[in-house]
């Protein structure tokens, strides 16, 4: 199923978190991303628990002097992101 | 950009030159290396920590057939203990359920399964020997396991009309992500260039049909398609520039800049029994040799994409200028660019009949 707000995103198959100099990278076949604060909330919450919903309400709590709205597209921005590079499966 | 040295990203372990197939189109060298000549368990094992060290976050093992080495098991463990990512490329031919079960649990991040074809006599044919349904068997155990893969199809002549058929049995697989590759010519294949490179009119559909698929299997398939850079207008960024981030370890030991560099006359290079990764990385004369700009003439020198395509392969440069320092030929701003035109004028002009005949191959032997 696709990115939806009540849907379920999990890192896919051979896609997880490493560490580079401290910092934390996503690593995947062929690439690794490097991950800031907000871009790895949202991915330490793609587990196949957290709703796309949820992640949005926790992250608004944490970034809560950030619009809610400009929260919410950016996280919706940033898994359209993963899962263009296949990186995300989404399940009910 | 000044010389600086940036962390090496990617290793890419050649563990042997010991493989089941003969490619026509195989990117190891002419010069195969015996097992005799192979680094220890234990020397790799040193390899995989000291390149974590410097900044490696993922290792490619290849060969060769990586599977042929005995300790494949341990090698993989071992590199995922280090911390890296760890990748295996292979034919899938001399894997069962078992050794399967056992490198997923070893901490195999990824497969890369090779194809030669999406049918069983042309793959057969570029192969050399009975190997494709073995794969489509490696393909279908794999949905058992939590591992990413990825099938990697090598496009030339004779097969690039099938890219539909190769995407089907990606698509009715487990597979996340598929590799098309038009041949790049070196060692073996630049030796077989004459009867694998692909006619204007069959790339320019491949061209279409690739950006169809692409948009129709967006967020499901990762679709990845390397042209023949001989009908690129710029050179491909070769291994992401020289020295910049990947490092090749070939089955003896030695570092390389880029899997072909051992055709560059008057290049030496330091081997992983003699000194540390860092040490090659940072200070090897062949990793200095083409590192960052000084080394460019013009048009590279004042070209506004010298930080794009770092003036090409160096390989490629040698191959077909005799000049490892010369602009890639490829470029359509090189000196020598009419001869790679004059070697497409070759492959388009010939009679359909000569160029879809089956050539006398010169298969790559399996060293013993």
């Amino acid at each position: 199923m696709p990115l939806e707000l009540n849907s379920r995103p999990r890192l896919a198959p051979g896609c997880r978190l490493g560490e580079d100099n401290r910092q934390r990278v996503l690593l995947m076949p062929e690439r690794a991303l490097r991950l800031n604060g907000p871009s790895l909330e949202i991915v330490e919450r793609c587990d196949g628990k957290h709703t796309v919903q949820q992640i949005i309400l926790e992250l608004q709590k944490i970034y809560s002097k950030a619009q809610p709205q400009k929260v919410e597209e950016d996280i919706l921005g940033y898994l359209a992101l993963l899962e263009k590079d296949r990186a995300l499966d989404f399940e009910l | 950009m000044a010389n600086e040295i940036s962390n090496p990203l990617a290793l890419i372990a050649e563990l042997t030159h010991r493989c089941p197939l003969h490619c026509v189109y195989c990117s190891n060298p002419l010069e195969l290396q015996t097992r005799a000549n192979e680094l220890s368990t234990e020397m790799w094992f040193r390899v995989f920590n000291e390149a974590a060290e410097a900044g490696v976050l993922q290792a490619d093992f290849t060969g060769g057939e990586p599977l042929n080495r005995p300790d494949i098991v341990e090698l993989v463990r071992a590199a995922r203990s280090a911390g890296l990512y760890v990748n295996l490329i292979t034919s899938g031919l001399p894997l069962d359920e078992t050794k399967l079960a056992a490198l997923v649990a070893a901490g195999l991040d990824h497969i890369q399964l090779s194809f030669q074809g999406a049918r069983e006599e042309t793959a057969n044919e570029i192969s050399g020997t009975k190997s494709h349904a073995q794969k489509l068997r490696v393909l279908d155990w794999l949905r058992q396991h939590r591992v990413a893969v990825t099938l990697n199809f090598v496009i030339h002549r004779r097969n690039i009309d099938q890219l539909a058929e190769m995407l089907a049995i990606a698509e009715s697989s487990c597979a996340t992500r598929i590799e098309f590759a038009n041949v790049q010519y070196y060692g073996w294949a630049f030796a077989n260039r004459e009867n694998l490179l692909p006619t204007r009119a069959q790339l320019d559909q491949s061209l279409a049909f690739i950006k169809r698929e692409q948009e129709r299997l967006q967020g499901r398939m990762r679709i990845e398609y390397v042209v023949p850079d001989y009908y690129a207008k710029y050179p491909k960024p070769c291994m992401g520039g020289w020295g910049r981030k990947l490092m090749v370890i070939t089955p003896s030991g030695d570092a390389l800049p880029c899997h072909a560099a051992q055709v560059i006359p008057g290049l030496s290079f330091e081997n992983v029994k003699a000194r540390s990764l860092r040490e090659i990385w940072e200070h090897s004369a062949a990793f200095q040799k083409f590192r960052g700009e000084d080394w460019m003439r013009e048009p590279c020198r004042t070209c506004d994409r010298r930080e794009q395509d770092f003036g090409g392969c160096r390989c490629q440069a040698l191959l077909l200028a005799r000049d490892a320092a010369a602009t890639d030929p490829v470029c359509s701003l090189a000196p020598l660019r009419p001869k790679v035109d004059a070697i497409l004028a070759g492959a388009n002009a010939a009679p359909p009949a000569q160029l879809f005949a089956k050539p006398a191959w010169l298969y790559r032997p399996n060293p013993s």
